[in-house]
């Protein structure tokens, strides 16, 4: 394993619009390391989603170097990118994306059907189970998506992200969809994943979920604006026992 | 190597289990759709079931005629007006039948045939048949066994008896149940004392009834019946099929001979040999039943389109899922190929269910008595390729399209 998961030098990615050319990520510089849990911030044309698709390597920079886990993402094919995405990266999506009549045990095996070498039919739904108990799901395993909660079906995505024990974990806006109690909990799993040591890369544009994270990475125009160390970090259980306070405060009252 | 291949060929089975799975998922979807080809491969299959079956019918009629025979007919029969002007006999007489059964060795037996219409009365009833001036020999040259009694001879023939051998139609028509061995029927006028009844044979070529008519021989029809001279047609039989065409020619040769035809004259007369009858009626059986068959392929084309109509609204519709999937890692090629194993399942299926009614519509078609259709194994091969084909064709298109789907506008579909 490198020194770093994600190395990126000078990244840019231009789109072209009939005679406008949109800077969409204008020239980004960023290496993560094992274990750290970044959140990018930013308003929407910040260019942080465009960025996530490249890290995500669903998407190739147009200029610039992206190391990712010390392989040259910039060179590769396809094909490769498929196997890098099942082999290295998990993720998460602000609309959970799961299969629908579909159990949740096989929506978190469905990257292990892609996997290269073939994973055998039994290690697969082993390694699914597992992945679900891992985010409290042990009792849910054969149920559809649709009888599930929000919660629930997000953790089920996080399994899913989880089960091929990837590098790093990439979350777009995982909350967005998510009432308060249940944005808290997600975020207390992604802290406690992090604690296990996965990396975590998180887009949000809020600056309350941002403020899980260690490290919070703000842009703006395509650039990278501000990279601090986040000071001020909250956790979940803190913030699920304020929760809880006030409730109970509003109740009484 | 090994290795990879084994791989791949779990990935391909995975895959497989996937596009099973969605089908299943859409139960109804995926019968309607698979309709167009259950209906296109059971027209297919029974069609050409049916057009063996017809085709087996007519070659059974053929048969029925009897076998190996050659049938000479006088053409001046028809032309009647312009042969009697030009002063040279075109008639087939009975002196050309004794020349044919003696000079060409392969004729078995010779059968002049003089017919009639005529009114046949027994028993105070009344019944309108044809008679058949015929040789003793008739009825081996038709194959015919008789049911009762038995044929009139040679010498019956030279004395021009009135003796008659009566089909069993007839025998129904005019006598009922009773045995009419013995009895009278009266033919314009003339009393025939019935020796003989032929057993049943069913509908001929062109669908008459075999089965009404009187045999009588054929100089008694002549003179005593028609007054003609010369019979209308002259059944031959050869001894073996191979010699078929060699006797044809042998009999052609010898008529004009006998007819002092020279070289740049037409044959006075026609010969139709029942082999050729044969394989002209096969093959217009044969080229309207691949025609029709053809046309019922057709339908197979309209079912394909509705598959890759289908598979276009699946692949629009799970356009996320197919995000999902390549972004945790799904190959391009995994998604062409779970996509195309739903449409070539959808027509397989289609097709095994279409063999299957075609099967049954050929079982109900072989209630029909005399009528034995049957489905090829050719035609069942035939109609799984194509509906094989038809999937691998229509279904590409939306597969590739579902391949090729750009992850990122694939995930944030609405």
């Amino acid at each position: 394993m490198s020194t770093t998961v994600i190395e990126l030098t000078d990244i840019r990615k231009t789109y072209r619009t009939g005679d406008v050319e949109v800077h969409a990520v204008n020239g980004v510089s960023l290496s993560i390391k094992p274990g750290e849990f970044v959140a990018i911030m930013g308003s929407s044309g910040s260019g942080k989603s465009t960025l996530m698709n490249m890290l995500g390597c669903l998407d190739q920079p147009t200029s610039g170097s992206y190391l990712l886990d010390g392989v040259n993402v910039a060179k590769l094919g396809r094909a490769e990118l498929s196997r890098l995405r099942n082999q290295k990266l998990g993720f998460v999506f602000q609309s959970f994306n799961l299969l629908a009549r579909t159990t949740a045990c096989e929506n978190v095996e469905l990257p292990l059907f892609y996997t290269n070498p073939h994973v055998p039919l039994r290690e697969r739904r082993q390694r699914a189970i597992k992945a679900l108990e891992k985010v409290g799901l042990g009792a849910r395993l054969y149920n559809h998506p649709n009888q599930l909660s929000g919660g629930q079906q997000q953790r089920v995505a996080i399994a899913r992200a989880l089960v091929n024990e990837p590098e790093l974990v990439l979350a777009d806006e995982p909350t967005g969809n998510l009432d308060t109690r249940t944005s808290i909990e997600v975020m207390g799993l992604f802290q406690a994943l992090n604690d296990a040591g996965i990396t975590v890369v998180m887009v949000t544009h809020e600056l309350d979920i941002a403020a899980y994270c260690q490290r919070i990475i703000v842009m703006r125009d395509g650039r990278i604006i501000r990279d601090d160390f986040n000071k001020a970090r909250i956790f979940a259980s803190d913030q699920r026992a304020a929760l809880d306070a006030s409730e109970q405060h509003a109740s009484l009252s | 190597m090994l290795q990879a291949l084994t791989s791949s060929l779990l990935r391909a089975g995975l895959t497989a289990m996937i596009a099973f799975r969605a089908l299943r998922r859409n139960k109804m979807r995926s019968i309607l759709t698979a309709l167009g080809i259950i209906i296109g491969v059971a027209s297919v299959v029974s069609i050409m079931a049916l057009g063996r079956g017809t085709q087996r019918r007519i070659q059974d009629q053929v048969s029925s005629l009897g076998s190996n025979l050659l049938i000479v007919f006088s053409k001046s029969r028809r032309t009647n007006a312009a042969a009697a002007g030009s002063g040279v006999s075109s008639n087939l007489t009975l002196q050309d039948v004794e020349a044919i059964r003696r000079e060409v060795r392969s004729v078995q037996a010779a059968s002049p045939e003089v017919t009639l219409t005529a009114q046949a009365v027994a028993a105070g009833r009344n019944w309108s048949t044809t008679i058949a001036g015929e040789s003793p020999s008739y009825l081996r040259i038709r194959d015919w066994p008789l049911a009762r009694g038995s044929m009139f001879t040679e010498r019956e023939v030279r004395s021009a008896a009135r003796v008659a051998v009566i089909g069993s139609r007839t025998a129904r028509e005019l006598f009922g149940p009773l045995n009419p061995l013995g009895q009278t029927v009266r033919i314009k006028n003339m009393p025939f004392t019935i020796i003989g009844q032929l057993k049943s044979k069913g509908a001929g070529i062109g669908g008459a009834n075999q089965d009404d008519r009187i045999v009588i021989p054929y100089t008694t029809a002549m003179r005593r019946l028609t007054g003609e001279k010369y019979p209308r047609l002259v059944t031959l039989q050869i001894s073996s099929d191979g010699l078929m065409s060699a006797a044809q020619e042998q009999v052609t040769a010898l008529l004009r001979q006998r007819h002092h035809l020279t070289a740049e004259r037409k044959n006075d007369f026609d010969i139709i040999n029942q082999k050729e009858i044969a394989d002209t009626v096969n093959s217009i059986t044969n080229s309207l039943t691949y025609l029709l068959g053809g046309i019922a392929g057709l339908s197979l084309l309209v079912g394909g389109i509705g598959i890759m109509n289908i598979m276009l609204v699946s692949v629009t519709e799970r356009t996320r899922e197919i995000g999902t999937r390549i972004a945790v890692g799904a190959q391009p090629r995994d998604i062409l190929l779970q996509f195309l194993i739903e449409s070539i399942t959808l027509s397989l299926f289609g097709g095994a269910i279409g063999v299957a009614l075609g099967y049954g519509v050929s079982a109900a078609a072989s209630m029909i008595p005399n009528f034995h259709p049957s489905v090829s194994i050719g035609s069942v091969v035939v109609a799984f390729g194509i509906s094989f084909i038809v999937g691998v064709f229509f279904g590409f298109y939306p597969a590739r399209k579902a391949a090729n789907m750009n992850p990122i506008t694939a995930l944030r579909f609405e």
